[in-house]
């Protein structure tokens, strides 16, 4: 008799088949629906549309520099100190929130969880938006919005590098019969330490890309200058500021690079 | 002096860990404690300090009954337990130093030991556990950067520097190669003979256990079915502890 072994049941294997074919009548179905409601003409035009604007942005107008350097300042300030507000509120969090270090399962557990959830699913522009309405317009409505937004980013990854640390570390401290600070201060915060200062720096460079854009609700830094250029159809001007943005954000990546490399 | 009075384990489901067991170490004793896998030896020595909660019987030393304690109580009472992994369970990301000094933490304040300030006293000693471990020179590598003989060293540095009255080893050769496995556990009865400690060795190597320590343990299912010196740990006895080859179990 000859043995036959086939991976999946012919059931499955059916089952498999038709989501593949209904996966397909759905797409299909899809682009037709896009297709009938798109204007044409407008898709066609867009590459002349495109090189026309492009043709009108350089060459940048280098003269308008001066105007954008305290700007552009503002918008680093900014990023830099959401992030270290962020830091300091999420670390207690991130530690009420890993279910190995939290003191207290419920409510508090869940609780950290909620701040961590609600802080992530609201975008730091949303954020600022809401903020620019309570302190009103200027830094510090962008400084807290990148804050808010950025306390879930930090505190989930550092709640799950907590999570994941090597339990044999620290119960070797607890049998030295040391206090509970003292073991999480020897058997936990070592072991994030490289979680830690990576998605500090992480986090950071991620905010100053992400507060170059507040200015446009009002929350301070350089979108405010690049909102304006736009609606002025300054078109040398938004080149300038797009550049300057892209020289920033490089120098931010540079540096987070090398705080990760030193950090392993 | 360590005595295990009707210690007791059962976790959620299933046949206890441990049943009944009863143990009097003396000072200066070091016991081997031997069985298959999952006959309650390594619950059995973290039942002693607890890390364990046993469900019932007690754990005495030198008279103070350790299962009678509330938190407070038994992190001052286990700092008179020190304890040597299988792996080690050093703090990879930390110095030597900071390891050896880790023994302290029961003795130290919480900012004192954050900012490493330990007493000069203590640093002292830390040097001069290190210089007896055979580690002289190392305080200031990193514990991931050493091979597993000095990861041990290190570990059993930490465990001196409590101050113990008792050693609880768990497999502390299992992650070695025998020259260093032997060296190890010579070093290991050597220290319990200079201070006087009482030491439970959870070991797999029966020819260790019989070479190195004063006193064989037996266990199987949670049961002491062998308690003697090491010569009578006969092929008869042997077979009561791990079962002949023949049957499971």
């Amino acid at each position: 008799m000859t043995q036959v072994w086939r991976r999946r049941t012919t059931k499955a294997q059916w089952a498999i088949w038709a989501g593949w074919m209904i996966g397909t009548l759905i797409v299909a179905q899809g682009w037709h629906f896009i297709a009938e409601a798109t204007l044409w003409d407008f898709v066609w035009d867009a590459p002349t549309q495109a090189a026309d604007m492009l043709g009108r942005m350089v060459p940048p107008r280098w003269s308008y520099a001066p105007a954008i350097v305290k700007p552009l300042w503002d918008t680093v300030n900014i990023a830099t100190l959401g992030t270290l507000l962020a830091i300091l509120m999420a670390t207690p969090i991130a530690f009420l929130a890993a279910r190995n270090t939290t003191p207290q399962a419920i409510p508090l557990r869940p609780v950290a969880l909620g701040v961590i959830a609600v802080s992530r699913s609201i975008n730091t522009l949303i954020w600022a938006l809401l903020l620019v309405t309570i302190v009103g317009p200027g830094m510090l409505a962008g400084i807290l919005s990148v804050a808010l937004h950025s306390i879930g980013f930090f505190g989930k990854l550092l709640y799950e590098a907590i999570e994941e640390i090597d339990p044999a570390q620290t119960e070797a401290i607890a049998a030295t019969g040391a206090s509970q600070a003292q073991v999480l201060a020897y058997g936990v915060v070592p072991q994030v330490m490289p979680t830690f200062a990576g998605v500090s720096v992480y986090r950071w460079d991620i905010n100053i890309r992400e507060s170059a854009v507040l200015g446009i609700v009002g929350a301070g830094g350089i979108g405010l200058q690049l909102n304006a250029s736009v609606s002025q159809l300054a078109w040398p001007q938004v080149t300038l500021i797009l550049i300057a943005i892209l020289g920033a954000v490089a120098v931010s990546e540079w540096l987070s690079a090398k705080v990760r490399a030193a950090i392993v | 002096m360590l005595r295990l009075t009707g210690l007791t384990k059962r976790y959620d489901r299933g046949d206890p860990a441990l049943n009944g067991v009863d143990l009097v170490v003396p000072d200066g004793e070091v016991v081997a404690l031997i069985g298959p896998s999952g006959a309650g030896k390594s619950t059995l020595i973290r039942c002693t300090n607890r890390l364990v909660e046993p469900t019932s019987g007690s754990v005495e030393l030198d008279g103070e009954v350790i299962t009678a304690l509330s938190s407070a109580g038994l992190r001052v009472a286990r700092r008179r337990m020190g304890m040597i992994f299988q792996e080690f369970a050093l703090i990879e990301r930390l110095t030597v130093m900071e390891n050896v000094l880790s023994g302290r933490l029961g003795y130290v304040g919480f900012w004192a030991s954050w900012f490493r300030r330990f007493p000069p006293e203590d640093v002292r000693q830390a040097f001069h556990y290190l210089d007896r471990v055979g580690l002289a020179g190392f305080e200031n590598k990193r514990a991931d950067a050493l091979s597993g003989g000095q990861r041990q060293r290190v570990g059993i540095a930490r465990a001196l520097m409590q101050s113990p009255a008792l050693l609880l080893v768990d497999e502390p050769t299992a992650s070695l190669d025998p020259r260093t496995s032997r060296q190890i556990m010579r070093l290991i009865l050597e220290l319990c003979g200079e201070r006087g400690l009482a030491a439970i060795v959870n070991i797999h190597d029966v020819a260790l256990a019989r070479e190195f320590a004063h006193r064989i343990v037996g266990l199987r299912k949670g049961v002491v079915v062998f308690d003697g010196k090491p010569e009578a740990l006969t092929p008869d006895a042997l077979t009561t502890i791990y079962g002949s080859e023949e049957t499971d179990a």
